[in-house]
């Protein structure tokens, strides 16, 4: 099946490569990411998600 | 510490408020008549094509790009320079640099909406403007970046707000892709080769295409829901955590996801798969994000029933949704058999364009003008009829749509017991009719909708008063403040934009070396076909005059390899065949039959039939809702540039032979005279000079050429 596209991947060696490298920069740029975030302070999230609002403005807090 | 005064610019706010709105009622308009004149497609005053300059082919183009880079491109303008003041505690860095961002974008959106019409393009969609106004657009953006950044290196707050990010990405990733798109050749004044042809071309092109979507009518107004819709509901973003995951992840996978717009195609199948796995992989980021918008209202949800500006915004924030639920669907390849090239693809990007970016935007027109005039809403009453209008709107555009896609779809794979193609194009067509008829009545509601509010904020703005410069007061930044010990690393990232650009760039470029640099580098990608020659002079005039009149709005030059296109079209398409092609010219919807190998096999048609055809579609194809093109069979073809193009055709390595460019007129003149003569025999008088026989001689030309190959292969 797909054999006549297969002839485009025949030609390029190692065209797997492309889709493992992809794929692991991603995942390890996303477990990075994550790990990064999790380990911010909450204090630190309040300051950063109160930033549009002026001090003078009420803000109903999301906070679980 | 001293609290400084300072004010912020809301004249700059409100012209680019003013632009938005203007502009979104013309591009929108625009959509309105190109939709008609599917319905209606006789030549003015019998139907609504009026040629040459605004039939369906030109008009195009105008619509897309006027809602994308006017009505869209003032909006993000408008939501930017209103937050990042007030996110940044401080003015735009310079009024100077602001109105030549204005008016440098409006002149370049006029340029567009005159060149256009007159058929200047460049053809690769939503990237058609010609070289000198790519060369404008490139300096207005960096013009806006340079504000945009001066301004973020004065602020008086500490922190980047997750907006900005977005607005940095967004800056540095249009610039990029602008910069790759618009590689090309200029051979006069006007007009441009592209660097690349035939596959390469296409690659360049549907990476930029797709993160045109994602660069400028995503990212950007992800930027603007993480402002305006905690204002709006004044409480905070659900999760800020979610929020930077969101943003990481989204700039990372959109770039990679351009080749699922060429699935089938002759692209190489490697570039294909790594599309389709990051296609897939975005609908995570993209519903983080959602869910991060809807869940901001969480506690507030009474309030959107009486709240006509959280209305609009949750219909936007859903619409996103959709919109992001089903790119990765479209991306899977059987689904991707089946919607590609048809009005399925289209009610895919208006519930983008209409519910996301335009819901969106209105929401924040609602929102921004009564605070900037100091006053109030002239009447919600006008903004809730505004809002069902659109809602109404939105849905009979993309119903009947989705259901013709579908049934075209279907229509077109269909094989009758014998084994034969059950239905011709031409009667798939004629069963899309009634369709384009409802679809234009959801523009038309869509529309009204939209003069609702041009009223409404008419009245308001007559109600208040301009606050040109808005007073405000913050405690200036303290210079070289340390990290504060065991800070975390992403903390410091956040705090530097220069940092946050030079990372979100080295993110969207990961995508793009890996994707772009194979393409180009490995020779195997597009397999030699010996047999493909340059065109001819007048073929050349002919793609030429092809291009310009955007007969790729409506056919592709891409047989995918199904059992019903090869029955239908010849041979599949190969890599090899396009070599020559700048620009190519595969196109992305089948409104009209397939292109490819018209001048071969049963598809083959007389040069009189064409002729015929070029005069009045409906006398050779009855039900035809293709425009007129008589205009050609007056207008002479203007070879003043043929040197020109061949000695570019040289330079972009079109083997013609040296000095070949002072000798082509024989050639043109030669094969003009054999066509004239041809068509003569079929009791037609025209002069070998007419437009129409450089585009009958190019037409014979599709697809003849691997037909001249011996190779089994070729031939069944």
């Amino acid at each position: 099946m797909f054999s006549f596209i297969k002839q485009y991947t025949e030609k390029i060696e190692g065209a797997n490569m492309y889709a493992m490298f992809s794929l692991l920069v991603f995942v390890i740029f996303f477990i990075v990411l994550l790990i990064a975030v999790k380990k911010m302070s909450k204090k630190k999230i309040d300051i950063l998600s109160a930033l549009p609002f002026d001090d003078s403005e009420i803000i109903n807090s999301n906070s679980k | 510490m001293q609290v400084e005064k300072f004010y912020y610019d809301n004249r700059i706010v409100k012209n680019f408020a003013y632009a938005t709105v203007f502009w979104g009622a013309i591009g929108m308009l625009i959509g309105l008549w190109i939709a008609l004149e599917l319905v209606f497609p006789l030549q003015f005053p019998h139907g609504m094509n009026l040629e040459p300059w605004f039939n369906f082919g030109r008009l195009r183009p105008l619509h897309t790009n006027a809602v994308i880079f006017a009505f869209v491109g003032n909006g993000i303008f408008m939501g930017v320079y209103y937050s990042l003041q007030r996110l940044c505690k401080a003015r735009m860095y310079s009024d100077k640099l602001s109105k030549i961002h204005f008016w440098g974008w409006q002149s370049i959106i006029v340029g567009a909406a005159i060149t256009l019409p007159l058929g200047l393009t460049n053809s690769g969609e939503y990237a058609e403007l010609i070289w000198p106004i790519d060369v404008a657009i490139t300096i207005i953006w960096v013009i806006f970046g340079w504000n945009m950044f001066a301004t973020i290196i004065k602020r008086r707050q500490k922190h980047l707000y997750v907006a900005i990010w977005f607005y940095i990405a967004t800056f540095v990733t249009v610039a990029v892709l602008h910069i790759v798109r618009s590689g090309e050749l200029p051979y006069t004044w006007l007009k441009s080769y592209p660097w690349y042809a035939g596959v390469q071309d296409a690659l360049v092109q549907w990476w930029y295409g797709h993160n045109a979507v994602a660069f400028f009518l995503t990212t950007p107004y992800l930027g603007l829901m993480y402002y305006f819709l905690p204002k709006a509901a004044n409480r905070p973003v659900y999760s800020y955590k979610l929020s930077i995951i969101h943003f990481w992840s989204l700039i990372f996978l959109y770039i990679w996801a351009g080749p699922h717009h060429l699935l089938y195609t002759a692209l190489p199948n490697w570039a294909q798969t790594l599309g389709i796995v990051f296609s897939v992989m975005l609908i995570f980021p993209s519903w983080g994000g959602m869910i991060n918008g809807l869940l901001t209202l969480r506690g507030a949800w009474d309030r959107v029933r009486d709240d006509v500006i959280l209305k609009f915004m949750v219909v936007a924030v859903t619409c996103y949704g959709m919109a992001t639920f089903e790119g990765p669907m479209l991306s899977l390849k059987s689904v991707s058999s089946i919607a590609h090239y048809t009005d399925w693809i289209i009610a895919h990007v208006h519930i983008g364009a209409l519910g996301w970016n335009g819901f969106l935007t209105f929401g924040i027109l609602y929102w921004l003008l009564p605070r900037i005039f100091k006053t109030k809403l002239y009447s919600s009453k006008l903004a809730n009829i505004h809002f069902w209008l659109g809602t109404l709107g939105i849905a009979f555009y993309a119903i009947p749509l989705y259901w013709a896609g579908f049934t075209q779809s279907s229509m077109w794979k269909q094989f009758t017991e014998a084994g034969q193609l059950k239905y011709t194009f031409l009667e798939t067509v004629t069963y899309m009719k009634p369709f384009y008829a409802m679809r234009s009545l959801g523009g038309t509601l869509y529309l009204i909708g939209v003069l609702f509010m041009i009223y409404n904020l008419y009245k308001t703005v007559k109600s208040g008063k301009l606050v040109a410069n808005e007073e405000a007061e913050a405690a200036p930044l303290v210079k070289n403040e340390g990290a504060h010990p065991g800070e975390h690393w992403h903390r410091k990232i956040e705090r530097r934009p220069v940092q946050l650009m030079v990372l979100s760039l080295i993110v969207i470029l990961i995508g793009g070396f890996a994707e772009l640099i194979p393409t180009f580098m490995v020779k195997s990608n597009v397999p030699t076909i010996s047999s493909v020659k340059p065109y001819s002079p007048l073929e050349l005039e002919g793609r030429d005059i092809y291009v310009r009149e955007g007969c790729y709005t409506c056919h592709s030059q891409m047989i995918r390899p199904f059992r019903d296109e090869t029955e239908r079209y010849g041979e599949y398409s190969k890599a090899g065949e396009f070599v020559y092609d700048f620009p190519f010219q595969w196109g992305s919807k089948r409104t009209g039959p397939d292109l490819a190998r018209e001048g071969t096999g049963n598809l083959k048609k007389s040069n009189g039939w064409h002729f015929r055809h070029f005069r009045e579609p409906t006398s050779m194809s009855e039900g035809s809702i293709m425009p007129s093109y008589a205009f050609m069979l007056k207008d002479n073809l203007d070879t003043t540039d043929l040197p020109a193009k061949i000695r570019a055709m040289q330079k972009l390595g079109v083997p013609y032979p040296a000095g070949y460019d002072k000798i082509a007129m024989n050639d043109l003149n030669k094969q003009a005279a054999l066509i004239a003569k041809d068509l003569l025999s079929d009791s037609i008088r025209i002069s070998p000079r007419k437009e129409v026989i450089a585009l009958i001689a190019y037409l014979q030309r599709m697809g003849t050429d691997i037909k001249k190959n011996e190779s089994p292969t070729f031939n069944k």
